[in-house]
């Protein structure tokens, strides 16, 4: 077991590196002089040779690549162009208002999929196996931002229930703070329950034909035995992948939902960063989000073994 | 029966919205550029069947531009992604060594950022275009099939027949092309249908962001965004666009099924 943890660490440094070169890369790539981005217009050459200097861009590349590894691996994200913040608090700042709204939803997602795709795989092909994957591929068709608009417009303006704009830290005052984000994770709990009942189904029709479930059925188990503890738990390794997977695409793919529901998330950040063209706070947020998804990734790995243990023997 | 009820409504969507796509190309009611400031956010009528938005615009009009818009856009990027994904794909499963291994990498890297993610990323240095969507999503979405085609190399290149092809003396070119490259359309063609999904699906995301094709241009993405000020006081602005993904993507998921269950009938 350890040695499956340690193997599975050491396999994600490369890719950590090479997400880092990837971002640096990106970021050299964009057109326009971000020396002169930061000054602006009014600087003269010699202040424009001096900003570079100070900033190591007079360097060759590689070597201003591991300056900048250097500097992130101490937490040194660097500083936002507009507003001369520096960059990793604003992104962790951010960051828990997005986090808290995909990780619930998630949950949420995983409480109605996972037993209801087991109920469908129970009931493959019956009537009551076509309405739930027929729901879940029409939760799965509609898009985030589209649902997330219908619903404010219901619940918002139409009854009053919800506030339709704004946020409230939930820090500040719980109830308020909950009334601005129940529609966001309503809104990605029906999508990813979509999602996820179709994975779940899936991978617990596959368990359903292994012989160790006809053997239990034929010793004379009875059925909610032989789904709840010889299907629920072999079918549940693979979905939990897929709860990763989702966990990790939620956290890039928020922006549109947040900006749906005027949420200051990390998606946000990252579309407002980017209009705004703050070089360093987009850089940040990109690794950021990499760096959070290797990390899901790994975790989804290394609770693989609790599932099925013939992982971690391999 | 399930099968056929999959295919046959899924079909029937993705046919309509060809049709319409296709259509809009030569025909729509009305210029879905042209603006009337005198007859601006008005209900569906016999003369406007889906409204008119906040410039006067036909909103009919504007979602049948929108179609052909996504549609090629989607189209595009998934051939773009299948070709450069099975060329690279196959070059690493059927070279190996350190081909193989430094392809591999750069790909695992680049699957580390959610797909819209690496798509922003690209737009950010190309710049908002449709041409610039179509590269942007095609690098997005690439590593997916590179995956999945180096895969399905793998396991084929240790097949007798593959080993046949080497032995009759065929060069290592001939045995790809003509002995395992047929082999992986079955994966690829199921991957494919997905990703015209997820493709128009983001498509929409970028272009609702701002950040896709920019307005007065119509796609389904730019045209919810537009909506998102009067989704009050006019209703069917924010409906009609959203309606066509939401319908567009059921079509392509549902087909999507049938085409699982029948490439690949070991699949639930």
């Amino acid at each position: 077991m350890l040695a499956y943890i340690a193997r599975r660490v050491a396999m994600t440094l490369p890719t950590l590196l090479l997400v880092a070169l990837a971002v640096f890369v990106l970021m050299r790539l964009i057109p326009g002089d971000p020396v002169l981005l930061m000054l602006g217009d009014s600087a003269d050459a010699t202040q424009l040779a001096e900003a570079r200097r100070q900033l190591g861009l007079d360097q060759p590349l590689p070597l201003q690549f591991v300056h900048w590894l250097g500097q992130v691996l101490t937490g040194d994200f660097g500083n936002s162009i507009s507003n001369s913040q520096p960059v990793l608090p604003l992104i962790l700042e951010r960051f828990q208002v997005s986090a808290s709204i995909v990780l619930v939803a998630v949950l949420i997602a995983a409480l109605i999929a996972v037993p209801a795709g087991l109920i469908a795989a129970w009931k493959q092909n019956q009537p009551l196996d076509v309405m739930i994957v027929g729901g879940a591929t029409l939760l799965l068709s509609v898009p985030s931002f589209w649902l997330g608009l219908l619903l404010l417009l219901g619940f918002g303006m139409k009854l009053g229930w919800l506030p339709v704009v704004g946020y409230v830290p939930l820090t500040e005052d719980l109830g308020q703070g909950l009334l601005y984000i129940v529609l966001p994770i309503v809104t990605l709990a029906l999508i990813e329950t979509g999602v996820l009942t179709r994975m779940s189904r899936a991978s617990a029709i596959e368990v359903l034909r292994l012989e160790y479930v006809t053997h239990a059925r034929a010793k004379g188990s009875p059925e909610s035995q032989v789904l709840l503890r010889h299907v629920l738990p072999n079918a549940f390794a693979p979905t939990l992948t897929l709860i990763g997977l989702v966990l990790g695409h939620l956290l890039g793919g928020i922006a549109v939902l947040e900006t749906v529901f005027t949420l200051p998330g990390l998606g946000r950040l990252l579309v407002d960063a980017i209009f705004a063209r703050d070089y360093p706070v987009v850089q940040g947020v990109l690794l950021f989000t990499a760096l959070i998804y290797v990390v899901i990734n790994l975790l989804v790995d290394l609770c693989y073994p609790l599932f099925d243990p013939r992982v971690a023997a391999q | 029966m399930k099968l056929r009820a999959n295919a046959l409504i899924g079909g029937v969507l993705i046919g309509a919205v060809l049709v319409v796509a296709l259509i809009a190309a030569l025909w729509t009611p009305y210029d879905p550029l042209a603006i009337d400031l005198m007859s601006k956010l008005k209900a569906p009528s016999a003369a406007h069947w889906l409204g008119t938005d906040e410039f006067g615009r036909d909103v009919a009009s504007r979602a049948m531009a929108g179609a052909a818009s996504s549609g090629f856009i989607a189209l595009f990027t998934v051939v773009g992604a299948v070709l450069l994904g099975t060329v690279v794909g196959v070059l690493a499963g059927f070279v190996r060594g350190w081909t193989d291994r430094l392809l591999m990498a750069v790909n695992d890297a680049l699957l580390a950022f959610p797909g819209i993610l690496l798509a922003l990323a690209v737009m950010v240095i190309i710049g908002a275009s449709r041409v610039g969507l179509v590269i942007a999503l095609t690098l997005a979405y690439a590593p997916s099939v590179v995956r999945v085609v180096r895969g399905t190399v793998l396991s084929l290149r240790e097949k007798e027949y593959v080993e046949a092809s080497r032995m009759i003396g065929n060069p290592e070119w001939v045995t790809m092309v003509r002995h395992v490259l047929p082999n992986c359309i079955a994966p690829v063609a199921v991957l494919a249908t997905s990703m015209f999904g997820w493709v128009l699906l983001s498509e929409s995301a970028l272009s609702f962001l701002g950040l896709g094709v920019a307005p007065p241009a119509p796609t389904w993405g730019n045209m919810l965004s537009g909506a998102r000020s009067y989704l009050e006081s006019a209703v069917w602005l924010g409906l009609a666009p959203g309606l066509c993904i939401a319908l567009t993507l059921l079509g392509i998921n549902l087909a999507g099924d049938a085409l699982r269950d029948r490439l690949d009938p070991r699949m639930p």
